[in-house]
């Protein structure tokens, strides 16, 4: 079983449209991860049922139980993070602020803080259009630890990929370097990097391929409007050669995309004009690579 | 009217690529041919806004990060620091105490509760604050390391040394990251007002909706500004009137802007429309009500 991971560094590229191609390309053999679980997509093109639904707990929220509350302060000193807050001798938690460390709930003398278990998003395995199964999620707005429910989603894929023999595990991933993306990436087999030609396309390509490079996992990377900027684009290429990351073709820039997207499709359904072709050519150039 | 504390207004999208950078970079510029305003870009997992302004570096420092350090000679393996640490940044294995340094959150309790003294707390650089002039433009970014996870302090360092050192600044502008999770938070917690970056787009109107969600969490006043309009569908526009959310303006899908951007270069000047759109918005968002702190 293999497992791909679609990223970008900046968001917009166009990591959700070409992950679901490459799903519905290959069919029935593949697990989908929608890891991207800070800004979910994937559902809008795949049709899921949302059969199987779990809440995901993560994290702690400091909470002061205000009867047995002495007023002695410590909790206030103590926290790094300015989320307690006294007014009127009352002390409260911000739980925007509150990072759930569990210090003030360790160190209160009469043991009135307590920490509530959070709820930080919903998951589900779905049975979607291609005949597979999609693995995606929901993060509560605002909440933490989404770096903690890209590992659940991706295990789960994995587990399910596993025991039902499939050859592929898709994963569309977030935008950045952080916590989300660093959590995407264990135990990938290739990264395929989605990029544009632009300033920031390129700036933030890079940053993301150091990532990748630490992790040591073999990547390619597709220039998706390509056309808007033929300079730049000619740049990447240079840093793609430069960097040994294989190059695994450019996309024009096209409005099909948002067209596919409205009807719910993905472009290879929507067959028409050569933007099919193309993500065909790459996804048999990806097989390839990692067979 | 004298402001006291300068009017800070975050730029915001859940999705990513919408254009928050494009309309941070341009807003600030324009307002830059009249009087004095910061950009703080705080995507600093991927920070771009300084692609698009040739500034003068005036200052730039550490960002750092306080973590344990563990001391063997003090340390009486007593099993306890694992046990205290919730972000599991701690282990002991064998006869040995690990720190993993990207996990933790700085929030001193192993330290402060080790029994021996034997986890003092050091600084670790997890990345840099650069400050930029260019004309009546400050530009402050954060760049956090490439391997680092934890973005949300570097965000907190930024706008508090904007806050620190420029506070005659009558406009502090956020850049903020894509998402909703909590560096998205830390961006928009303390915001005068939020700008809600979306494209008419199936995407772009479902990650609307979650950026909404987390913004109303907040209590903050907000309005939208459409991006890339007439691409897509009418469904953005019809759910802002829906829902009373104003939209600040529509910014036309052309592939010259495209251009423009992919260039690195500010769109407004060669577009008097969306000169005059930049004008309105920030008229519009210092007349809205202050949002609660």
């Amino acid at each position: 079983m293999k497992e791909i991971v679609v990223i970008s560094g900046k968001g917009g590229t166009g990591k959700t449209s070409i992950t679901a191609s490459f799903a519905v390309l290959e069919g029935t053999r593949v697990v989908l991860a929608d890891c991207d679980v800070d800004a979910a997509d994937m559902h809008l093109l795949m049709q899921p049922d949302f059969e199987n639904e779990d809440n995901f707990f993560s994290g702690e929220l400091a909470y002061i139980d205000q009867s047995n509350c002495t007023r002695c302060g410590l909790c206030e000193q103590i926290c790094r993070f300015d989320a307690i807050s006294v007014s009127n001798g009352k002390y409260t938690i911000n739980p925007i602020d509150c990072e759930g460390c569990g210090y003030c709930a360790r160190v209160c003398p009469t043991q009135t803080i307590i920490n509530k278990k959070l709820m930080a998003g919903k998951w589900y395995i779905s049975n979607i259009k291609t005949g597979s199964h999609m693995v995606h999620a929901r993060l509560e707005a605002g909440a933490d630890n989404s770096g903690k429910l890209v590992a659940k989603v991706k295990n789960e894929a994995k587990e399910l990929a596993l025991e039902e023999q499939k050859e592929y595990v898709l994963v569309d991933g977030s935008p950045g370097i952080g916590c989300p993306v660093i959590s995407s990436l264990s135990g990938a087999t290739f990264v395929v990097l989605v990029t544009e030609p632009s300033v920031s396309g390129l700036h933030d390509l890079m940053r993301v391929h150091q990532l990748v490079k630490k992790f040591k996992i073999p990547s390619g990377c597709i220039i998706n409007k390509a056309d808007i900027n033929p300079e730049k684009t000619s740049e990447i290429k240079d840093f793609l050669l430069s960097e040994e990351i294989i190059h695994l073709g450019d996309l024009p820039y096209n409005e099909d995309f948002t067209k596919a997207m409205i009807e719910g499709k993905t472009i290879v359904e929507l067959d028409r004009g050569t933007l099919p072709a193309n993500l065909k050519d790459i996804w048999e150039q990806i097989k390839i690579l990692t067979t | 009217m004298i402001n006291r504390t300068p009017f800070k207004i975050a730029i915001a999208s859940g999705k990513g690529g919408t254009g928050k950078t494009t309309l941070a970079t341009n807003l600030a510029a324009c307002i830059a041919e009249q009087q004095e305003v910061v950009l703080v870009d705080l995507d600093v997992e991927e920070p771009n806004s300084g692609l698009f302004f040739e500034g003068r570096l005036l200052h730039s420092e550490d960002n750092l990060k306080m973590i344990p350090q563990w001391d063997e000679s003090k340390c009486t393996l007593c099993g306890l620091c694992p046990k205290l640490c919730n972000f599991h940044a701690i282990i002991q294995l064998g006869p040995s105490i690990l720190v993993f340094p990207e996990l933790c959150h700085s929030c001193y309790a192993c330290s402060e509760l080790c029994p021996a003294g034997a986890l003092p707390m050091i600084p670790r650089a997890i990345g840099k604050l650069n400050h930029f002039q260019n004309g009546r433009l400050h530009h402050i970014e954060s760049r956090l390391n490439v391997g680092e996870e934890q973005a949300v302090a570097s965000i907190a360092k930024s706008k508090k040394y904007a806050a620190d050192k420029l506070p005659y600044v009558n406009v502090h502008l956020y850049d903020s990251p894509p998402g909703t999770s909590c560096p998205v938070v830390e961006a928009i917690k303390d915001a005068d007002f939020v700008i809600l970056v979306t494209e008419p787009t199936p995407f772009g109107l479902h990650d609307l909706t979650l950026a909404v969600e987390t913004t109303h969490k907040l209590e903050k006043s907000f309005g939208v500004v459409i991006n890339r309009d007439g691409l897509g569908n009418n469904e953005v526009i019809r759910y802002c009137q829906a829902e009373n959310i104003p939209v600040l303006a529509r910014i036309p899908n052309n592939r010259r802007i495209a251009e423009l951007y992919s260039a690195g270069r500010l769109i407004y000047p060669e577009f008097p429309e969306i000169r005059e759109a930049l004008k309105d918005i920030l008229d519009y968002c210092l007349s809205a009500e202050r949002s609660r702190p």
